[in-house]
């Protein structure tokens, strides 16, 4: 190895014209063409893009493991100025892990199973730095600390099953620090966890950046992210790179027509179902051996102008004037970046009707057998306490909590999969409450349907996608014959927005957002009247997103169909929601319209939740409010108010009512409900979270 | 744990009776105890004669009744003669019968006779036992770690030549059964007329006429080498290709999993990968397929210690089923049922010290 000092003011990392294929049986698919990016020392890059844009593929590429059929075909990657594409797999193996280090998308299967978090931890300076084995555990100690864990003896003595899914991610973050490396590759850190617990990782990201000078490369499909930890981002679009500059100018003058197209599809503050509705990006993203001639984007353009754009690839132009902008486009100088967007019709707005489903007092208990060893003593998972709300007739009610907060379990209480422990659930002045699903008859099981959270799991993959519709069809007893079913099938397929061909497809010829579409189709199939969709959108890309979405308000408007919209995503939510309900540890903490809910006072938990969203939007001031610890367990929830752990208005609250009591519904005016103790002095002293920036 | 263990012990003993007593039900039907009453008296009795020899015997009793004698948690039968001594289970012929103990069965370690060997079973059991043991053991010895090894080296980088060329001899050693791959051993080894042996002999490097031995009689009282290499490697070679198949699957299973990947980008060295990281995770599945061999060996003993005359457990078994030898058939069974159990114990505990995150409950 040459080990020349590295001067400090050259890039850590340079990209230049990287080309990566994967080769198959059949063809070579180009996965990365003509990428280049650079980034300092100390500087953070983002990479953002849809799913099988070839982000991922770039960071493996850096790593150099792209397995067996992955080859880089052109191009050079430059770490330090030594390129790591002519580098023996052992100048590799010294780099990889003390180097650059890489934190990945899901923490729990990255970690080994079977290896004590401290073994796994203590083994990178021990590879590296040749470190024995007591001091390279101290170490592991010392780092699990500054990744704010708490009891780090407990924790390094773990297993990795034993952790939450924010602290494995935090012994993930610690593992890659584990030998100060110059470089830290971060694939989707924080998309397999919750708001709060991704704020909190954030947070510790970028003040370990700072701590430790450390460059990194932040991989990411939530532009709100990118725009909180990076200081520079490449936007990428299938296998290229499509603009790429400072974080704050690409958001505010974005110079290619994906970047303003991705923008627009995303809902921001300020966004309305009705009066501001989003855009999707119309067509599909082209699959690697099928694009187009030009320029990729074409296609899915507004721009777009035939014999030009798509005459011959397109190279990257500087944007003059500014700080390392470039863009992919051959027209940017000749679009108007200030036009507003192109007036869709906004829509009514649809009348709320008479009340659809009620829910008293309704309560869920699971019984889970306690001890290690199944010796007798069992213990109660509270996962639905005192519920009570109603939904109205074509209604969007939006549930809104972590994961374990009991939004899951309430839809299937509805649904009929469980039965309540307690309390009533009367749809259309028929009480289901104790009614399994096998016992319901069929205009009940079909006036409630479900849309589901994955379209890759929920169609069943050996039956085309027509007569997975006519299934449903025939088991809500709809139409009398054969022909009328496959009829009333078309009809559903054009209700969705899908072409009729599609009816002959197998769902694995689709793609997330099409499979979606079906699932939608089947709910629908026996004229539902009440649809619970359980984050829906939340499995597809932003721009498929918007147009699923757009979809089920359309099919709402027209069917007046209540939708209980349940998500961990505030901002979708905030779009499309008329009434929103925010659930804590089985508990309602806060009920009321969407205004009411978005604007102060606010429910402490809501406050945090609010701030831990990410806005992609450079105007937007946020106050940070990061919750420390995770949910505790619904097995042994704390006493008195369930969120009195996390709760930075605790002391707020005389006599230390919230550790003894639990807090009463305070119902505020508008018929807002706030389940907490603080008096409505305190209440009305809150600041909103989210402030627009006076221009 | 101890309450697990308790609970499994338990789940066990009832498994060990239902099993025995249906054993039981067909060692007993009446043909086979004709056929009893035939060999043990006179091959030449009436009708008659059977069914008198039959209850004067004590089996004329209900099924039931005759299976909670032979546990040992019913008294055993009795009868006066004609003659005015008594005969009954536990009174052995020409003793006292007041100082007879009332019950004699399994429980009081009273296995019975044996009507071809005529010693008490326990003895041939313990005899047969102990010669399959060493057999076992060295079967363990040679199979466990070759196939493991196989499997691991195989299943590290799926599809490489190496993978490809040990798979291919895997399935092959698989799928000849032990009856072919003894003849084949033998023909090749341990002939004088055939295979390796005249050759070897021709050149004067073997002083015998065989370089192995074609038979095992002589390792009940010496092992060797010579004479004990061909039964250990016609039992190992079938079970290797089978548990390498398992380990490879587990093991490329393994290789393609996250945590790997970080490994090998934390810096971690190849070799260090495959030992200290899927090694252990990839053991996981084998290991109840190892565990599953000890009562699959068992069956595969009756065949070799058949072919090359080893007088073990196998060898017993063969014999007594052949001569209609029903006690100590009925212990035959009542040791291969514990044996099974035993070892899926062992295998359930086993697992939970190999995968952290199974608890027992």
């Amino acid at each position: 190895m040459t080990d020349q000092p590295w001067d400090p003011s050259k890039p850590i990392l340079e990209i230049e014209n990287l080309s990566i294929s994967f080769f198959t049986r059949l063809r070579e698919i180009p996965a990365v063409m003509d990428f280049s990016c650079t980034v300092m020392a100390g500087e953070s890059m983002g990479l953002v893009g849809e799913s099988g844009c070839g982000k991922s593929t770039v960071a493996l590429a850096v790593m150099r493991d792209l397995g067996k059929n992955g080859k880089i075909v052109g191009g050079s990657i430059r770490f330090k100025g030594r390129d790591l594409t002519h580098m023996s797999e052992e100048e590799l193996r010294h780099l990889r892990g003390s180097e650059i280090a890489m934190i990945y998308q899901e923490p729990m299967a990255s970690l080994n199973p079977a290896m004590k978090i401290g073994a796994q931890l203590a083994e990178v300076p021990m590879i590296h730095q040749g470190m024995s084995k007591d001091e390279a555990w101290k170490l592991a100690r010392q780092i699990v600390a500054d990744v704010r864990l708490p009891d780090p003896d407990r924790i390094l003595n773990a297993y990795p099953h034993q952790l939450s899914g924010g602290q494995q991610q935090r012994i993930v973050i610690a593992m890659a620090l584990m030998s100060k490396p110059a470089l830290l590759i971060l694939d989707e850190p924080t998309t397999a966890l919750d708001v709060t617990v991704e704020a909190g990782i954030v947070d510790l990201v970028k003040d370990l950046g700072h701590k430790y000078g450390t460059s990194m490369l932040f991989i990411s499909h939530n532009l709100g992210l990118i725009l909180d930890v990076c200081d520079r981002l490449c936007v990428m679009y299938s296998g290229e790179a499509v603009e790429t500059g400072n974080v704050r100018e690409v958001f505010d003058k974005m110079r290619h027509p994906y970047t303003q197209a991705l923008f627009r599809s995303i809902p921001l503050p300020g966004a309305d179902k009705n009066s501001h509705p989003l855009v999707a990006i119309p067509g599909n993203f082209p699959l690697p051996h099928e694009r187009p001639q030009g320029c990729n984007f074409g296609p899915r353009c507004d721009y777009f102008q035939d014999g030009r754009c798509n005459a011959a690839e397109v190279a990257m132009s500087t944007v003059p004037g500014n700080d390392r902008h470039e863009s992919r486009c051959l027209k940017w100088q000749e679009i108007d970046w200030d036009a507003p967007v192109k007036a869709k019709i906004a829509k009514e707005k649809t009348p709320i009707g008479r009340v659809v489903l009620k829910m008293a007092d309704l309560k869920k208990y699971y019984s889970v057998s306690g001890g290690s060893f199944g010796s007798g003593s069992k213990k109660v998972v509270k996962a639905n306490e005192t519920l009570s709300f109603e939904a109205r007739e074509g209604e969007t009610l939006a549930i809104v909590g972590e994961s374990g907060c009991g939004k899951s379990t309430f839809a299937k209480v509805l649904m009929g999969l469980e039965t309540a422990t307690s309390g009533s659930i009367m749809l259309f002045d028929e009480n289901v409450q104790s009614t399994p699903i096998q016992k319901r008859n069929v205009d009940t099981v079909s006036s409630v349907q479900m849309v589901f959270q994955n379209p890759f799991d929920t169609l069943n993959p050996s039956m085309n996608v027509g007569r997975q519709i006519i299934r449903a069809l025939e088991i809500f007893k709809q139409g009398k014959s054969d022909e009328e079913r496959h009829a009333r099938m078309l009809e559903l397929l054009d209700l969705v927005k899908l072409p009729r061909a599609f009816a002959e497809r197998m769902p694995r010829q689709l793609s997330g957002g099409q499979k979606q579409r079906v699932g939608i189709a089947r709910a629908f199939a026996g004229g539902a009247k009440v649809v619970v969709a359980d984050e829906p959108v939340s499995a597809l890309d932003v721009s498929v997103q918007a147009a699923v979405t757009d979809l089920l308000m359309d099919i709402q408007r027209e069917n007046k169909t209540t939708l209980l919209f349940i998500s961990h995503d505030l901002s979708i939510v905030r779009y499309l929601s008329d009434r929103v309900m925010v659930m804590y540890l089985g508990h309602v903490v806060e009920m009321g319209t969407t205004d009411q809910v978005f604007q102060p006072p606010y429910h402490p938990y809501t406050e945090a939740l609010l701030s831990a969203v990410p806005i992609a939007d450079t105007k937007v001031i946020r106050k940070r409010i990061v919750l420390e610890g995770d949910i505790p367990s619904a097995v042994n929830p704390p006493p008195g108010c369930p969120f009195q752990t996390r709760c930075r208005w605790k002391s707020q609250v005389p006599n230390g009512l919230c550790d003894r009591e639990m807090p009463p519904v305070q119902t505020l005016e508008g018929g807002h409900q706030i389940k907490c103790h603080l008096s409505a002095d305190v209440l009305a002293t809150m600041e909103p979270v989210i402030k627009t920036a006076a221009e | 744990m101890l309450y697990f263990i308790l609970r499994r012990f338990g789940v066990m003993l009832l498994t060990a009776l239902a099993l025995t007593f249906i054993v039981f039900y067909l060692t007993n039907l009446p043909p086979n105890l004709e056929k009893l009453a035939k060999s043990e008296a006179s091959a030449r009795m009436t009708d008659e004669d059977v069914a008198s020899w039959i209850e004067k015997n004590g089996y004329a009793t209900p099924v039931l009744r005759r299976y909670g004698e032979w546990l040992g948690v019913m008294p055993g039968w009795t009868m006066l003669q004609e003659d005015g001594t008594t005969r009954g289970r536990c009174i052995a012929v020409g003793s006292d019968p007041a100082a007879a103990p009332r019950f004699c069965g399994l429980v009081q370690g009273t296995w019975g006779k044996s009507t071809v060997f005529k010693e008490p079973v326990q003895k041939i059991l313990g005899r047969g036992l102990s010669q399959t043991a060493w057999l076992m053991l060295a079967v363990m010895l040679v199979m466990v770690p070759t196939s493991l090894l196989l499997g691991v080296l195989s299943g590290m980088r799926e599809g490489s030549k190496l993978d490809r060329v040990l798979s291919t001899i895997a399935i092959a050693s698989t799928a000849t059964p032990e009856y072919v791959s003894g003849v084949i051993l033998v023909a090749l080894f341990a002939s004088a007329t055939a295979g390796l042996s005249p050759i070897l002999a021709d050149w004067g490097w073997i002083s015998g006429k065989t370089l192995f031995q074609g038979t095992a009689t002589s390792a009940m009282d010496d092992i060797t080498f010579w004479n004990f290499a061909l039964p250990v490697a016609t039992i190992a070679l079938y079970g290797i290709g089978y548990i390498a198949r398992m380990t490879r699957a587990s093991m490329t299973e393994v290789m393609t999993q996250q945590y790997i990947r970080t490994a090998r980008l934390k810096g971690v060295a190849f070799r260090d990968v495959i030992l200290r990281h899927a090694l252990r995770n990839a053991l996981i599945a084998p290991f109840t397929v190892i565990m599953l061999q000890f009562p699959w060996l068992l069956n595969g003993v009756v065949i070799v210690e058949t072919l090359f005359n080893y007088k073990g457990f196998g060898w017993t078994l063969v014999q007594a089923a052949g001569n209609n030898d029903i006690e100590l058939l009925l212990g035959c069974s009542v040791v291969a049922v514990l044996v099974v159990l035993v070892t899926q114990l062992m295998s359930d505990i086993g697992y939970v010290f190999l995968n952290p995150r199974i608890r027992l409950s």
